[in-house]
């Protein structure tokens, strides 16, 4: 086909496609005005169309980003809230578990002081040595005898009465300051025990002001969350990518453990429901282990629900307390029963081993008797065993509380990603409205380059024609004032 | 109300995905197995191999399973020729048990069987295994003959008309080479070549094993 163009004008493929070429830029250049138009409308209209679709894409961010922005501050303003009144209800604990026996410590505090007042009291009353009887002493022993007896034995007498008195002073005095001694000492324990009292006061006190310190910074997260501010939406978003990633790891583990649990009740599952029936491609008795660990986890999701550890189902946690209490007690009991049932899945288990064990080394050693090879440690698995299938559907129970927080981050976490798709997405488009308007331009340059010469030849006439035209006007000029003054 | 929406969006997911599971290719995935053994003249020497064969598929089958012995001698369309048969019981445990109880009777049959029969009739055995393994409505049906497949009437019985072994595997294991084989190998070949065209003209597949060490593909499709 395309040699037979090449030779439609002459059998010399060169002139030919000379021809088709002067064809083709005739044609071009004919039709110039028009493929101008059609860049210049295609051109905008694509670009106006992406801009209108970066315009949406715009709208759209906002919106999501605004409901992200409004989850955020929900679920930050209600754990706040709660944390807020965590904080409140053991304060509440503190003040009526200890500060509720103030009053009784006050009175004891107040019947020490009472006590030292008295014993201080009785310590000061004590007798004084007066110091005049020194004096009269000293004076009495300085007095001049004069060599009289009578005036001498009289003097002697005083003396030695004052003597025997001061004395007498002296050691009532003695017996005053012990006493006051003995008051004093009795005092110290009563001392010590008001000082334990006080400690123990203020250490509850300082408890309260460090529950205090914690409820003022709560209280400031929370102002800030109420206050919409970025600082509180920022760590809230980090705060909910680190519970998605903790979360979701902690789920990994649980799935892996719903594995080996399944894989200990999915074969005795067989002699319960048969080992050849199947739904689908699936064993029924695949099916039915399945279902059993499903409903394990239904029934730790009700349990946690109903203890008030998880919130997903909201029926259940806003049940009055008797009636959650008996559904406790019945996805308790469901529960134990599971765990019974694989208990005793996984010890059949074990008896099946080991008879397919023993079935298989009677078809392996041709016209050996079938039996079952004893070991001495047999039990430890099997024992092992009934644990596993015991516990697993506990520990499986625990599933609710890392998928509570799954769950809630994960709301957040799509949202997040939603955002910067829908960003990635808008700068592309943008991008890609600039590009077709910046090749729709190119295209038309380049079309022009195609048709250069057609185009060089009338830029050529319009210029001669230019040339002509004001020739003739300023020939029409002179002769209109052939002496050439101005008018 | 949203975190009741989240706990039925992921319940709804789980439903349809076992619904998805349900609704899929819906076949019996159940196995039947019939094994024919000849006991004509000095291929009885052969029976030993025939056992470790049957121990074999015992070890493979499972529950819901079903599996046939019989013998080929002068006239083989006769339910007296089964030695053993079982269709296994749904529970493990039971099927273990079925299983000693079949390799009892193989072991059994081993020991006593001391002469060859006088005729082959194989077609009659295939009739027969035909018959079993089609009434077990298995989702996979096999035949095994074990034999050097050079059938011998007896003097009387027809066999010369096609068989239907619609959608079942006829294998051929340990297909002996006969004194004459060695003479001209091309009877061997005929003779195979012969069954092939039966089997394939009746509908079935035809397969020939004469390596017992690769017993691992017997019973693959």
């Amino acid at each position: 086909m395309s040699n037979e163009l090449l030779t439609v004008w002459s059998d010399n493929p060169s002139t030919s496609l000379i021809i088709w070429g002067v064809i083709i830029i005739i044609s071009l250049y004919l039709g110039r005005k028009q493929a101008h138009q059609m860049f210049k409308s295609t051109g905008q209209g694509l670009y106006s169309t992406l801009r209108l679709w970066a315009f949406s894409l715009r709208q759209l961010e906002n919106r999501v980003s605004q409901r992200n922005r409004d989850i955020l501050l929900a679920s930050g303003a209600k754990a706040s809230e709660k944390t807020i009144e965590r904080e409140f209800t053991r304060i509440t604990d503190i003040v009526q578990r200890d500060l509720s026996q103030y009053p009784a410590l006050h009175k004891q505090i107040a019947e020490s002081i009472d006590r030292i007042e008295i014993d201080y009291q009785s310590s000061s009353s004590a007798a004084l040595l007066p110091p005049a009887w020194g004096n009269v002493v000293e004076t009495i022993a300085n007095l001049p005898s004069n060599g009289d007896p009578t005036v001498n034995k009289i003097l002697t007498n005083i003396k030695k009465a004052v003597d025997e008195s001061h004395q007498q002073t002296l050691k009532a005095f003695k017996k005053s300051s012990a006493e006051s001694h003995r008051l004093l000492k009795g005092m110290l324990p009563v001392w010590r025990e008001i000082d334990g009292k006080l400690t123990v006061v203020d250490e509850k006190i300082s408890g309260l002001a460090e529950r205090s310190k914690n409820i003022d910074e709560q209280i400031n997260n929370y102002s800030n969350i109420l206050a919409n501010q970025d600082v509180a939406i920022n760590a809230l978003g980090s705060s909910a990518f680190t519970q998605f990633f903790i979360s979701g790891l902690v789920l990994v583990i649980a799935v892996l453990g719903g594995l080996i649990n399944f894989q200990l009740i999915a074969m005795p599952m067989a002699e319960m429901v048969g080992g050849a029936s199947y739904i689908g491609s699936l064993k029924t008795s695949d099916i039915a282990a399945l279902v059993i660990i499903l409903v394990e986890i239904a029934m730790g999701l009700f349990l946690l629900e109903s203890l008030r550890i998880t919130h997903l189902f909201p029926i259940i946690s806003s049940m009055d307390d008797k009636m959650r209490r008996r559904m406790m007690w019945v996805s308790f009991a469901i529960l134990a029963i599971l765990a019974s049932i694989e208990s005793s899945l996984a010890y059949m288990r074990d008896l099946l081993a080991l008879d397919r064990e023993a079935l298989q080394q009677s078809l392996i050693g041709v016209g050996a008797t079938s039996g079952v090879v004893e070991a001495q440690f047999r039990w430890i698995p099997s024992v092992g065993q009934m644990v596993m299938g015991f516990i697993l559907p506990f520990a499986l129970a625990f599933i609710a509380i890392p998928l509570e927080s799954f769950i809630h981050s994960l709301r957040i976490v799509i949202g997040l990603i939603s955002v910067s798709v829908l960003r990635i997405l808008r700068i592309l488009v943008r991008l890609l409205g600039g590009l077709s308007k910046h090749f729709f331009k190119l295209l038309t340059h380049f079309f022009d380059l195609l048709i250069m010469l057609p185009l060089s030849v009338e830029r050529l006439v319009k210029s001669q024609m230019g040339t002509n035209q004001q020739d003739e006007v300023e020939s029409k000029k002179s002769n209109s004032n052939p002496s050439g003054v101005k008018l | 109300m949203r975190h009741f929406r989240n706990v039925s969006f992921f319940v709804s997911l789980v439903v349809s995905l076992l619904l998805m599971v349900s609704c899929g290719e819906h076949q019996p995935k159940n196995k039947a197995v019939y094994l024919l053994i000849d006991t004509s003249g000095t291929y009885t020497e052969e029976l030993k191999k025939a056992q470790s064969i049957v121990n074999y598929l015992l070890a493979t089958l499972n529950s819901g399973d079903s599996i046939a012995l019989a013998r080929i001698d002068s006239g083989s369309f006769s339910e007296k020729d089964i030695i053993a048969k079982a269709t296994f019981d749904l529970r493990p445990s039971t099927t273990n048990n079925q299983k000693r109880l079949f390799k009892q009777a193989v072991d059994e049959f081993v020991t006593n069987t001391k002469r060859g029969s006088r005729n082959t009739d194989i077609t009659g055995g295939l009739m027969q295994a035909t018959d079993f393994v089609n009434e077990t409505k298995a989702g996979e049906k096999y035949v095994l003959i074990f034999s050097d497949l050079e059938e011998d009437l007896s003097k009387g019985h027809i066999r010369d008309f096609p068989i239907d072994v619609k959608g079942i595997e006829v294998v051929a294991l340990n297909v002996t080479k006969l004194r004459s084989d060695n003479i001209d190998p091309r009877d061997y070949k005929k003779r195979l070549v012969a069954w092939q065209e039966r089997v394939e003209s009746g509908g079935g597949t035809w397969r020939v094993l004469n390596d017992l060490e690769q017993l691992d593909s017997l019973l693959v499709r």
